[in-house]
């Protein structure tokens, strides 16, 4: 098998990806895409993103080998990459380090990031404090109300929340709104996306520095079974922590894949947000991927349960993947993901955000079909605290 | 030559700047829009951009964001929106209509069957404003076959390089963004759009138009004075906002504003000799 080696040089992961923004962003790009390739070489670079992972972050997060779940499920050994433990609670800051020293580098003192449900703004906001940079987060008036606590977290953390009123005033008006912020303020400001999406070379990037998820678990389930694991398992919103658990993979063919989307309350319903399972390709906020649209091309609001996945596109090489069946997609549904939210706290006493709660939930159908001799590793990209609202008001509980 | 071409030749031969108004089809509501296409041209038009709406209007701002969701409330497609070039056509063989717009609904309905379509409904040229020539080749391709104009946008980060390729890539004219910013933004520079302007032209040949930030007949005259097009579109969706449930006030005031952009204009470039032998 030839090495892997996407995107080529203009972003393109086969039909998708590219860049598909308007002609005042095409040089910034050019000069991120520039300041990019010539730090990803630099030794001190890479020193530097290592040791904030290490020192900051807390990395390497463990690989945990759940063994009360997997003598439960009475199928194959299931490992959980535990992201939940980085700082902030899930792998999103990984990538908003890497942005924010590459933001120092390129000599921006302003940076602004979309959010959904509050993480990934989080996250920013953090990275923010800690290099002293101005930070600006865009957010869904929608999501605003839904996500009071992580909204008043950003501001402790210094950072301006911006509410967006525009379309369906979610996660995908609040990347509009970022991405107008960013064509009027180009010169002084590092947008750092959240996801495997948008235009090249963010997906790429974003990738590069979400990996680290898959280079631990690489020599990490050395230790436990001296052999890669059969199956890769991650949720998928716009896939930034599935991208970074499979990258380090790609090359490994024994390795399956799979990603989870949000089946929602079913993807017969229409209320969902399974983008590559059920939608078409098509292009969006930078990138040609597969979308959920109307028949002319309107963007569909999405449904989930899980914030974190409720997004009508999906980042580019997920598309590449599903179409060259490198990996699979699949569908967990709302009272499955939150099925698998349970079991998991009350058997091994670890939380999920209900974004992984998806992945949980696949990985235990994929447990008992591989049967006992084989091995799983689950990324666990998130924990659960922020989603206890959520689930309490699901039950009918007061807290 | 293209209509757009043949538009500007005659401009040019009087002295005259072409006044490019923008209006989102559909809004406020689908019956609207070919009046107002007429009556944009009776009060002095030289060409039109109608705007096909989109769920995400990335490059626009909130009053442009709102044009395309009163548009797209009554499930205004791209087919119906050539269904309205259409109409236009059957009374205005002359004036060149441009789409502009984002990429995704011409995906869906596919290049070749838009190009195609389009030409036979009588639009004349496609500004796509998320696809750079880089990612255009083929629709590009599509648009030439049917004899479309491809109209792109170049801003004020674009780099000699950027000038250059765009320049060889477009046709009928070009437009430039003249802000750092989304539709409506109201910080032009008239002196920097001005110098941008005399580097674009050492690359090319075709008018170039200036839009993004005009909205008076002030800046429309004072752009008009080194620009071949000035393009207006947030001050008058404004104004369509202003009276959305009153349709009729909208026909009767927009040609209003449009004429005094003309006169502006026109007081600015027309030298007496050359007014009286302005022919439209």
């Amino acid at each position: 098998m030839k090495a892997y080696a996407l995107p080529d040089t203009r972003g393109h992961f086969g039909a998708y990806g590219g860049i598909f923004v308007s002609e005042t962003l095409m040089q910034p790009l050019e000069a991120l895409r520039e300041a990019y390739e010539r730090l990803r070489d630099d030794v001190r670079f890479q020193e530097e993103f290592a040791e904030d992972l290490r020192l900051y972050v807390g990395r390497p997060s463990p690989l945990y080998p759940a063994r009360r779940l997997t003598e439960s499920w009475g199928g194959a050994r299931v490992y959980l990459k535990r992201e939940d433990l980085n700082h902030t609670g899930a792998h999103k800051i990984n990538n908003t380090i890497g942005q924010a020293l590459l933001a120092r580098h390129m000599g921006k003192r302003r940076v602004i990031a979309e959010t959904g449900a509050g993480q990934h703004g989080v996250a920013s906001a953090t990275v923010a404090a800690r290099f002293g940079l101005k930070c600006v987060v865009y957010m869904g008036s929608e999501d605003i109300k839904r996500q009071a606590i992580n909204v008043f977290r950003m501001k402790l953390l210094g950072a301006e929340v911006i509410p967006v009123e525009s379309g369906s005033k979610t996660l995908k008006d609040a990347l509009n709104e970022a991405m107008r912020d960013w064509v009027t303020n180009v010169d002084d400001t590092f947008y750092i996306i959240g996801t495997v999406a948008g235009p090249h070379p963010y997906p790429m990037l974003v990738r590069d520095f979400q990996s680290v998820i898959g280079r631990e678990v690489r020599y990490q389930i050395m230790e436990f079974e001296g052999r890669f694991p059969d199956a890769l398992v991650a949720c998928v919103g716009g896939g930034s922590n599935a991208m970074g658990l499979f990258y380090p993979f790609m090359n490994d063919e024994s390795v399956a894949m799979y990603g989870v989307e949000a089946a929602g309350e079913g993807i017969e319903t229409g209320h969902h947000a399974a983008t590559l399972c059920a939608g078409r390709p098509g292009v969006l906020h930078g990138n040609r991927t597969y979308l959920l649209e109307t028949d002319s091309g309107q963007i569909i609001e999405t449904h989930s349960i899980s914030a974190g996945l409720d997004y009508p596109g999906v980042g580019p090489e997920h598309a590449y993947l599903k179409d060259s069946r490198r990996a699979q997609y699949v569908g967990i549904t709302d009272r499955e993901a939150l099925d698998a939210f349970h079991e998991l706290t009350r058997t091994e006493g670890i939380m999920p955000a209900l974004e992984s709660a998806h992945a949980i939930a696949y990985a235990k159908k994929l447990a008992r079909e591989l049967g006992r001799n084989k091995v799983i590793v689950v990324n666990l990209s998130g924990r659960g605290d922020k989603d206890i609202h959520t689930v309490a008001n699901l039950e009918g509980i007061k807290v | 030559m293209s209509r757009i071409g043949d538009r500007f030749a005659a401009l040019r031969a009087s002295g005259r700047r072409a006044l490019i108004p923008y209006i989102a089809a559909g809004d406020p509501e689908s019956w609207v829009t070919v009046p107002l296409m007429h009556a944009l041209v009776e009060s002095g038009a030289d060409l039109l951009e109608l705007g096909v709406p989109f769920s995400d209007p990335m490059a626009d701002g909130p009053v442009i964001q709102r044009a395309s969701e009163r548009a797209l409330k009554h499930g205004i497609t791209l087919a119906q929106v050539l269904g309205m070039v259409r109409e236009f056509r059957t009374k205005d063989s002359t004036t060149p209509v441009i789409l502009m717009g984002y990429l995704n609904p011409i995906e869906v309905m596919g290049y070749e069957r838009f190009a195609r379509e389009a030409a036979a409904a009588g639009v004349d040229g496609a500004l796509t404003v998320d696809m750079p020539p880089e990612e255009s080749g083929e629709f590009a391709r599509a648009l030439r076959a049917h004899g479309l104009d491809g109209i792109y946008l170049l801003a004020p980060t674009s780099t000699e390089n950027r000038i250059q390729r765009i320049a060889d890539s477009a046709s009928g004219f070009i437009y430039y963004v003249s802000l750092r910013g989304v539709t409506g933004a109201s910080h032009l520079d008239l002196a920097e759009v001005s110098a941008k302007l005399r580097s674009i032209r050492k690359h090319t040949a075709l008018p170039v138009g200036v839009g993004f930030g005009i909205g008076t007949p002030e800046t429309a005259a004072a752009v008009a004075e080194f620009a071949d097009a000035v393009i207006v579109g947030s001050a008058i969706v404004r104004r369509i906002e202003e009276s959305e449930d009153q349709p009729d006030k909208i026909l009767a005031e927009i040609p209003g504003f449009l004429a005094q952009l003309r006169r502006a204009m026109d007081r600015a470039t027309v030298r007496p000799e050359s007014a009286s032998g302005a022919s439209r």
